[in-house]
């Protein structure tokens, strides 16, 4: 079996670690290493009956990800410090917003930049608060920062000069011009606030965003990563509240991400294991290519199946922009080559 | 990938697969004397390979990868193989490894106590630890010293010692021409050659070290001793470790405890046996 199946599999349950001989582990190592899963393995894998290198391996990373988490955190706090003292409130998005809620995907979960949603509105004080309190732009580029203000969902990344880390703030969850328009207001005004005192979306909004990011917005790198946080996400989610699915739907269908967000149960529920409601454990003939993309991984960790991944790639795009757009895009970056 | 070695270095199992079979033959051959135990899990992955199929032949070019990428860096023609592998080793361990705090410096052992020495390349790091290595002192590694963040002990890291420029002809004069690798000349980094440490540093690459002392050498001018404090140790070590920010406050503990139990110096030296001369003092000083 194939490193990344074996990985899946682990992560599902489906199969125990003690049953793995230990030059095995060298392929799921690899393949987790390359999805940025690999804490998250060590997490879920008893201690027990691995063998003493994995062990000890798993510790290591089980050790990094607390020291990781720690300053995720804190970036979140210093985003609270720069835009709190102006009354400016913002949602904690993705990674961050996932330890500070104490979801179970965060357990062990890599987080790299921070990711945060403000108002459209409070977009120019956001920058200039953040600006004053240490972070720069990262990319000079003056196409670039045209083409992010004007059509993407985000501000330009911004980088702390002290702390080097990054910080992406967006005004909705899909680009501007992206045959998708979620309603930016009903995620702010509807976030709920953490014991911590941060905000995060809602439960079915962050559903909601997660299958958003993974299956209408990316090429699908990293998404069995993503694709793991939706399963998560979920199964917390239904746990505290059983109507959770039907809520769900009403939610998705408000900001247009019904396909997305069933595409995204779906697979979850063919790798990892989901358990879906009646209305939504069907099947489509279109899935078979996500899954073939989600494991396109050879025992090396190495991207494999090309074509697969160029054809995703192209479909982000054609996704993400109109046609007219992506050619004058497509245009510029050939031109500054 | 269609040709592979595993090899053990220190604390690290490395699998490293290659689409040529040249850089695995010249891994083998200069690692052979190392332990290896087939049953054990690799901790890093390095892959030299192609970036286009038909570059496995047509002016065969190493790209660099493995669990972790450097994006832009350049690839190095087939004939500079081993070398590829040992950027690709270097890297792993620098950007993955997070058990011990990493330090970019070459370390020697003597009664169960290590001399660390840290420098830029060109400091003469690499050839003052191999030489030290040829007399009564461990080899512990010319690149990377460990340091375990609960014990505080400097671990080995004894890779082959990768000599450059004069330091081959320097090392080539005093050792068994069976300890040394393939000549790599006209690499970006000068003309490099690989020295095998001896068996018995390979044997005891298990055996932590008390840290007894920790030099800056400085290759050029007169011989010079400068007593360094524990601030400036302290922040030249923050620069000299790959994974001080990573490890958090685990790795303040270990750096703030190596500081204050270790004297530090920086010395300079014209040529290596005033070098050596230097390090032997401040030795015979520092564990008095």
């Amino acid at each position: 079996m194939s490193a990344v199946r074996t990985l899946v599999d682990l992560l599902a349950g489906r199969r125990a670690a003690a049953t793995l001989a230990p030059r095995e582990w060298d392929g799921v190592i690899g393949v987790a290493r390359a999805e940025a899963m690999l804490a998250t393995l060590a997490c879920c894998v008893g201690e027990d009956d691995l063998p003493p290198s994995v062990a000890a391996l798993f510790a290591d990373q089980r050790a990094a990800a607390e020291v990781a988490r720690g300053q995720a955190l804190w970036e979140a706090e210093m985003a609270r410090r720069a835009l709190g003292s102006e009354g400016i409130e913002f949602v904690l998005l993705k990674g961050t917003a996932y330890a500070v809620a104490g979801l179970s995907c965060s357990v062990g979960r890599q987080i790299g930049d921070l990711d945060i949603l403000v108002l459209a509105l409070d977009i120019g004080r956001v920058e200039n608060e953040l600006l004053e309190a240490g972070w720069e732009w990262v990319k000079p580029d003056a196409y670039d920062d045209q083409y992010y203000r004007e059509h993407m969902h985000e501000l330009p990344p911004l980088i702390h000069k002290a702390r080097d880390r990054m910080i992406d703030v967006h005004h909705t969850i899909l680009p501007r011009t992206h045959r998708i328009t979620p309603d930016a207001l009903a995620l702010v005004s509807d976030a709920v606030p953490t014991p911590g005192g941060f905000a995060v979306l809602c439960p079915t909004d962050m559903a909601c965003h997660c299958a958003a990011h993974m299956i209408a917005d990316g090429d699908l790198q990293g998404g069995l990563r993503n694709l793991w946080d939706f399963h998560c996400l979920t199964r917390d989610f239904v746990a505290a509240d059983p109507g959770f699915w039907g809520k769900l739907d009403a939610r998705a269908d408000l900001h247009g991400l019904r396909a997305p967000v069933r595409r995204a149960a779906r697979l979850a529920r063919d790798l990892y294991g989901s358990i879906l409601p009646s209305g939504w454990d069907g099947h489509d003939p279109g899935d078979i290519w996500y899954r073939r993309r989600l494991l396109a991984r050879d025992d090396w960790g190495r991207a494999t199946n090309f074509p697969l991944q160029q054809a995703f790639y192209i479909r982000s795009h054609w996704l993400r922009m109109p046609p007219m757009l992506l050619a004058q895009h497509l245009w510029t970056k050939w031109r500054k080559r | 990938m269609r040709y592979a070695a595993r090899i053990a270095v220190g604390p690290v199992q490395f699998r490293i697969g290659s689409d040529w079979p040249e850089p695995v033959a010249a891994l083998e051959s200069l690692y052979a004397g190392y332990p290896k135990d087939p049953e054990r899990t690799a901790d890093a992955t390095v892959r030299l390979f192609a970036a286009r199929p038909w570059r496995r032949w047509l002016r065969p070019s190493v790209h660099i990868g493995g669990d972790f990428v450097v994006p832009d860096a350049l690839p190095l023609p087939l004939s500079m193989g081993l070398l590829a592998a040992e950027m690709g080793m270097n890297l792993q361990v620098a950007l993955g490894w997070r058990r011990h705090m990493l330090l970019h410096a070459s370390a020697v052992a003597r009664d169960g106590r290590a001399v660390v020495m840290s420098g830029e390349s060109g400091s003469g790091k690499s050839t003052l630890a191999a030489l030290l290595g040829e007399g009564d002192w461990r080899l512990m590694g010319d690149e990377f010293t460990l340091i375990d963040p609960v014990a505080g002990d400097a671990l080995a890291f004894p890779r082959a010692i990768s000599l450059k420029n004069e330091a081959i002809a320097e090392m080539a004069g005093r050792v068994d021409a069976a300890r040394l690798g393939p000549l790599l000349a006209g690499t970006p980094k000068g003309d490099i050659r690989h020295l095998i440490p001896r068996a018995d540093a390979i044997a005891a690459m298990h055996q932590p070290v008390r840290p007894a002392l920790i030099l800056f050498p400085r290759f050029g001018g007169e011989p010079a001793i400068e007593p360094m404090g524990e601030g400036e140790a302290f922040v030249r070590l923050t620069e000299a470790s790959t994974n001080y920010i990573a490890l958090g406050e685990a790795g303040f503990a270990a750096l703030t405890r190596l500081v204050r139990t270790t004297p530090a110096f920086g010395i300079a030296y014209p040529d290596s046996a005033s070098g050596i001369a230097l390090v032997e003092q401040l030795w015979a000083e520092a564990v008095r």
